[in-house]
């Protein structure tokens, strides 16, 4: 009876909803059981990176976060300097990240609170892509 | 098999001093959920009893010791809000604060996750008794759910509680695996019976086993019987525990029997299971046993 | 000829493998084949009971293992079915009493006296799973369209994947009804999270529990619905391509009440 109501006004039905989480949390238990897989990608994305800006690789972290409605990879990835080269090589088929910095200043993610931490870069939907 | 060693701390669960503070601190209850055979029911009995005491005001954990095959947080609608699990804490990667997950629906209710990608083998059983005994301090109950089997998955979740409650269907796999279990536990954990579902219509054509038949052979302290509800499907299809509506038969199972948790001397209501000999069942329903 | 060794999984227990590994076994032996069940749940053995043939046990895997007894000694004849016989478990060992390397030993030896080899896997991921599955050479997970079965039917079949052997998929306890309303998975559902290949799909039955009280094996009955999807499932072992009929899948409304009535 709850569950025709629940239709009635609008609500998705259980078994909907069943398959919407269980995609995510396969999507974030097969991330936590392959870590080689996660480690390639930290490097990949790093490497492209390089190209536009100096990091500091030491103090690199990558890790994916569950939010509601979506598994989203967080980066977080010091810049220490501008790559004198950036935009005089191929352009990466990667999905592009929002500006590159111009300076290491201006390298701040849009949306980021004001924290002491250094400058957080949101990669949103990084699980719709590679699903 | 070997016997299980004594708990960490010893059976007393109310007045425990703590090594050097001068106020003695109030230990909650370190209640183990298990059964030996799988899909009994012990997750959705850790959270709708979980939440059935949330509701009645207490402070709630629940701890889910199945390593690499946790389902707590699913059945809990938490799975997105995890971020540490207890492995993290027991290698001190995060604190128990950054571990605990608040429930959606009731503030005094915590979970503290299992990890997913790990082993059972990796889990130090000594720490795991400390972090149970940390919770204690902190919770007027800590729920543990254990995994199936009777290996080191169910050990170490025994090991940090302090009592007991095994949950049983009316089958016969069941039963044996239950009686196996009791006998592992000893005397240390008073435990207490759980017959979930029930399907009074197939009892009355001798096709399921009674709670007689059941408790005749596993002769514990039935803390309830709960009947068979397709709705408990639809609940973990959404992560919304039973307990929560008012609605549901299974809810009110769950509230008599964390009533019945709490002491409270809780006679066989009818909505519980609808059976006719339902006066015979209120002699089978003692409250709480002494410790 | 060696037999096939074939184990049945799935991580969550409950699920139905005990009672999913006896209907397969049975349909197989009533086919012709020789057979042997494995129980591979050292201390929460349960092969046995649903069989019916608790009371004859003398010997057990441990014993057979450890060499105390001939494994011929240990195995006990089905006299339902002309080949159909069950090595039961210990109950009061442990999963630490075997070794993989024994089991796979034990499997093989196992495996020339039969047409198939049936282990029954403990629930969960731990000893007693890794024992089940080292003996074998394919793997059929069994799971139900719930959400914790599914998840641990995910983990299960990434862990055979590692193992490198042939897995194929069962539905079990599905609920055509609850499916059609949208409170359950559908059996779509369940092949697209998990990506693996179907074998089966089993319909809920009452009648199931029935049979386990008694100890008697589905495809023993006549009139059981679920009798000739066993069998279906077993023809599917053989390598033949057997449709799945509309009780199994959703399919039109009408369609599957003629279906259900039918049974």
């Amino acid at each position: 009876m709850i569950e025709f109501l629940n239709r009635l006004f609008g609500r998705q039905t259980s078994g909907a909803t069943a398959k919407e989480r269980l995609r995510l949390v396969l999507m974030s238990d097969h991330l936590s059981l392959a870590p080689e897989l996660v480690e390639a990608m930290k490097r990949d994305l790093v490497d492209v990176i390089s190209r536009y800006v100096e990091v500091d690789r030491d103090k690199i972290d990558v890790h994916f976060e569950n939010q509601e409605n979506v598994v989203a990879m967080l980066a977080n990835i010091p810049i220490t300097g501008v790559n004198r080269n950036a935009g005089r090589e191929q352009t990466p088929a990667v999905p592009v990240m929002e500006q590159a910095a111009q300076t290491p200043q201006a390298a701040q993610a849009p949306a980021a609170p004001p924290r002491p931490r250094p400058r957080r870069r949101r990669k949103k939907n990084a699980a719709a892509t590679a699903s | 098999m070997h016997v299980l060693e004594q708990p960490f701390d010893d059976a007393d669960h109310e007045q425990s001093a703590p090594r050097s503070e001068p106020a003695p601190v109030k230990l909650g209850r370190a209640i183990v959920i298990t059964s030996g055979k799988g899909g009994v029911g012990k997750t959705t009995t850790t959270a709708n009893l979980g939440t059935a005491l949330a509701r009645r005001g207490h402070t709630v954990a629940l701890v889910d010791a199945d390593v690499g095959l946790r389902n707590l947080d699913i059945v809990m609608g938490l799975e997105s809000r995890v971020k540490y699990h207890v492995l993290d804490v027991l290698e001190e990667k995060a604190t128990i604060d950054e571990a605990l997950v608040r429930d959606k629906h009731s503030p005094t209710l915590v979970l503290l996750a299992a990890a997913q990608a790990r082993e059972k083998d990796e889990v130090d059983t000594r720490k795991m008794v400390e972090l149970v005994h940390s919770l204690r301090e902190r919770f007027d109950y800590v729920l543990i759910d254990c995994p199936a089997g009777i290996e080191k998955g169910f050990q170490n979740a025994v090991a940090g509680a302090q009592e007991a409650i095994v949950v049983c269907t009316p089958e016969v796999s069941a039963v044996r695996d239950v009686d196996r279990v009791v006998g592992l536990l000893g005397n240390a954990f008073s435990p207490q019976l759980i017959i979930n579902r029930m399907r009074a219509q197939l009892v009355k054509k001798g096709k399921m086993l009674s709670v007689e038949d059941v408790n005749g052979i596993l002769r514990l302290p039935l803390l309830g019987v709960i009947a068979e509800e397709p709705d408990v499907i639809v609940s973990t299809n959404r992560g919304e525990p039973l307990a929560l509506r008012t609605d549901s038969q299974t809810a009110a199972a769950y509230h008599a029997i964390a009533a019945r948790v709490d002491g409270e001397d809780v006679p066989a209501p009818a909505v519980e299971y609808k059976e006719s000999f339902i006066t015979k069942l209120g002699s089978l329903f003692g409250g709480r046993r002494n410790s | 000829m060696s037999a096939r060794k074939i184990v049945f999984t799935s991580g969550k227990g409950g699920v139905g493998k005990t009672t999913t590994t006896v209907n397969v076994g049975a349909a197989l032996a009533k086919r012709g084949h020789r057979v042997i069940l494995v129980d591979a749940d050292i201390g929460l053995r349960n092969l046995d009971l649903v069989l019916g043939l608790e009371k004859r046990i003398v010997f057990d895997l441990v014993e057979v293992v450890e060499g105390r007894c001939q494994v011929r000694q240990a195995l006990i004849k089905d006299k339902r079915f002309e080949a159909l016989s069950i090595l039961p478990a210990a109950q009061t060992r442990d999963k630490d009493s075997v070794s993989e390397d024994q089991m796979k030993r034990l499997v093989d030896d196992l495996a020339d006296m039969a047409d198939f080899v049936l282990i029954d896997c403990p629930a969960g991921i731990e000893g007693g799973f890794r024992n089940a599955v080292a003996g074998a050479s394919e793997a059929i997970v069994v799971t139900t369209p719930e959400v914790s079965a599914i998840r641990d039917a995910d983990r299960v079949i990434g862990k055979i994947g590692e193992r490198s052997i042939p897995m194929r998929l069962i539905i079990n306890r599905i609920r055509p009804e609850m499916v059609r309303a949208g409170d359950m998975l559908s059996v779509e559902d369940v092949c697209e999270i998990l990506s693996a290949e179907l074998l089966g799909i089993v319909p809920d039955d009452e009648e199931v529990i029935d049979t386990t009280n008694r100890g008697e094996p589905i495809v023993l009955g006549e009139t059981s619905r679920l009798r000739g999807i066993y069998e279906k499932i077993a023809r599917r072992l053989e390598g033949e391509l057997v449709p799945f009929t509309n009780l199994e899948s959703t399919g039109f409304f009408g369609r599957l009440l003629g279906a259900l009535k039918a049974g």
